[in-house]
């Protein structure tokens, strides 16, 4: 049952993480006025992308290889340590939140050092702004999962998120509040989307995620794409396990009910890159820090 | 009961951390306003029920302080056609920092006060000290007189919070005349950053400074 369960929760990450880039493109578009491309859109492009020939520049090494190849792996590990439908994540051990919180940062490390190996300046300028903004984004996160950890006693993400989460919001509404805001602020700033980064644009000297990727080329790019959207959904798994306490039931309930909650956080961020413009560079590291000392402040709050 | 208080009292001091880090003039005014508000709320909440001073009270405090002074301070921006606070003397990100501070000592301050044991669990003083100090970061950091204003207004927003636990000792009068005091105030100020403007032709209030024949 529960090897089952490890097999149903690796299939959705692998298959249904471009469905959630597809419903924020979507809910992007109609709320431009837009009919928008069709919901499968993202499977269309991977497919498109996978049946493509590879172009390799001779000054790159296997170090650009590597980059798109380290993005899906350490995506798909982290995702096993973050409780989908079931109640304990496929892999779950005191501690298991910091190797979370590093597996992404070995990611970012291989996609900034395949951003470096094209020996593009254009693309080095990505990488740095990456290493820069992720820095900032790292204490938010621990901060917010420590408001969690003071609340559940645990140190691992499913004895955190697991279950009950109702009891976290039972025990103290606004510090867990102040750690989902700061969750989100760090989903977004991950993830490269609005506030931060335009996933949309090509060529704007504003973008990080997307000029890292630039000389990716075929199933390359596409491995490189499917990666991130592992990543927005892993993130976004964690974040719904907070803020949504799944039903007691059956286990076919519990998830049905997590994915719609996923796929409703969709929906939320879409909402907030059609209403909101990408700040200036300067102000991003600004936005990051508030977001760090919201969640300090619940940690203030909690144990006064 | 003490959840939604201090539930009321973390988005007031939300509020603070906004006023802190935004540059732009109207946002501060809203939230000094969405302040004033809350607290009124707050006041109602608590208090309400207890007879027809403490209602009118509460909402003499929705009004000149939710809606009546933001309104006057939004003519007066409106008016001035500014719209940022351009260079405080202390950064944004910095005077953030300070807030947080700020914030996190009136925690650990109050924790150290001999209060009465309903106080203790409520987040009334320290979002008290914190918006009272947020008040004087702001006072004291920023160039526009509006912001200033602000500033002053935010203060008087903390003030208020440390009053919320007095309520039973503390005279109606007293009450009102500080609410009208404070109105009294931003007016003057709102004639002041008028004058201001007048003369320099900017409401930066630095131009003070500086002696002219």
């Amino acid at each position: 049952m529960r090897l089952l369960e490890a097999a149903l929760h690796l299939a959705v990450v692998l298959l249904a993480s471009p469905l959630l880039l597809g419903v924020i493109q979507r809910t992007k578009a109609r709320m431009a006025g837009r009919r928008g491309a069709p919901l499968l859109q993202p499977y269309y492009d991977l497919a498109k992308l996978l049946r493509k020939d590879v172009v390799l520049s001779r000054t790159t090494t296997w170090v650009f290889v590597a980059g798109p190849a380290a993005s899906v792996a350490t995506a798909v590990v982290a995702s096993l340590l973050v409780p989908f439908g079931e109640r304990v994540a496929p892999l779950a051990f005191a501690g298991d939140l910091i190797l979370f919180a590093y597996l992404f940062g070995l990611g970012r490390f291989f996609t900034i050092a395949a951003a470096l190996d094209t020996g593009s300046s254009f693309e080095g300028m990505g990488g740095a702004r990456e290493a820069t903004f992720s820095a900032l984004a790292e204490p938010a996160l621990f901060l917010a999962l420590l408001v969690l950890v003071s609340l559940r006693g645990s140190l691992s993400l499913s004895g955190l998120v697991g279950d009950d989460t109702h009891v976290l919001w039972a025990a103290a509404v606004a510090p867990v509040a102040l750690a989902c805001l700061s969750l989100f602020v760090v989903l977004l700033a991950e993830n490269s989307r609005i506030p931060f980064d335009d996933p949309a644009t090509h060529l704007e000297l504003t973008m990080i995620h997307e000029v890292m990727v630039l000389d990716h080329s075929g199933p390359l790019l596409g491995a490189a794409l499917w990666g991130a959207a592992q990543k927005l959904f892993v993130q976004s798994a964690l974040l719904v396990r907070i803020l949504v306490p799944l039903p007691e039931g059956p286990a076919p309930l519990r998830w049905a009910c997590f994915l719609a909650a996923v796929l409703a956080l969709g929906v939320g961020i879409g909402l907030v890159e059609s209403t909101m413009a990408r700040l200036r560079l300067r102000q991003i590291p600004m936005l990051l820090i508030t977001a760090s000392l919201l969640s300090a402040f619940g940690i203030v709050l909690l144990v006064r | 009961m003490p959840e939604l208080l201090n539930l009321l009292l973390v988005i007031v001091l939300l509020f603070n951390f906004l006023m802190l880090g935004t540059s732009r003039l109207r946002a501060v005014i809203d939230a000094a306003a969405a302040q004033g508000i809350l607290l009124g709320v707050a006041y109602l909440a608590m208090h309400g029920a207890s007879g027809f001073r403490a209602l009118a009270l509460g909402v003499a405090m929705i009004g000149i302080k939710g809606v009546l002074i933001p309104r006057i301070l939004r003519d007066a921006l409106r008016s001035q056609g500014i719209r940022r606070e351009v260079e405080p003397f202390v950064s944004f990100t910095t005077s953030l920092l300070l807030g947080a501070l700020a914030t996190g000592l009136s925690v650990v301050f109050a924790r150290t006060l001999p209060l009465a044991a309903e106080d203790a669990n409520v987040l009334l003083i320290p979002a008290s000290l914190a918006t009272q100090l947020t008040g004087f970061i702001v006072l004291t950091t920023r160039r526009k007189a509006l912001t200033q204003v602000v500033g002053y207004l935010t203060l008087e927003n903390g003030i208020f919070i440390f009053g919320l636990t007095l309520i039973e000792a503390m005279p109606f009068l007293v009450e009102a005349g500080v609410l009208l005091d404070v109105l009294v105030g931003v007016f003057v100020m709102g004639i002041v950053v008028d004058h201001i403007s007048r003369e320099f032709s900017s409401i930066d209030s630095d131009e003070l400074t500086e002696l002219r024949e």
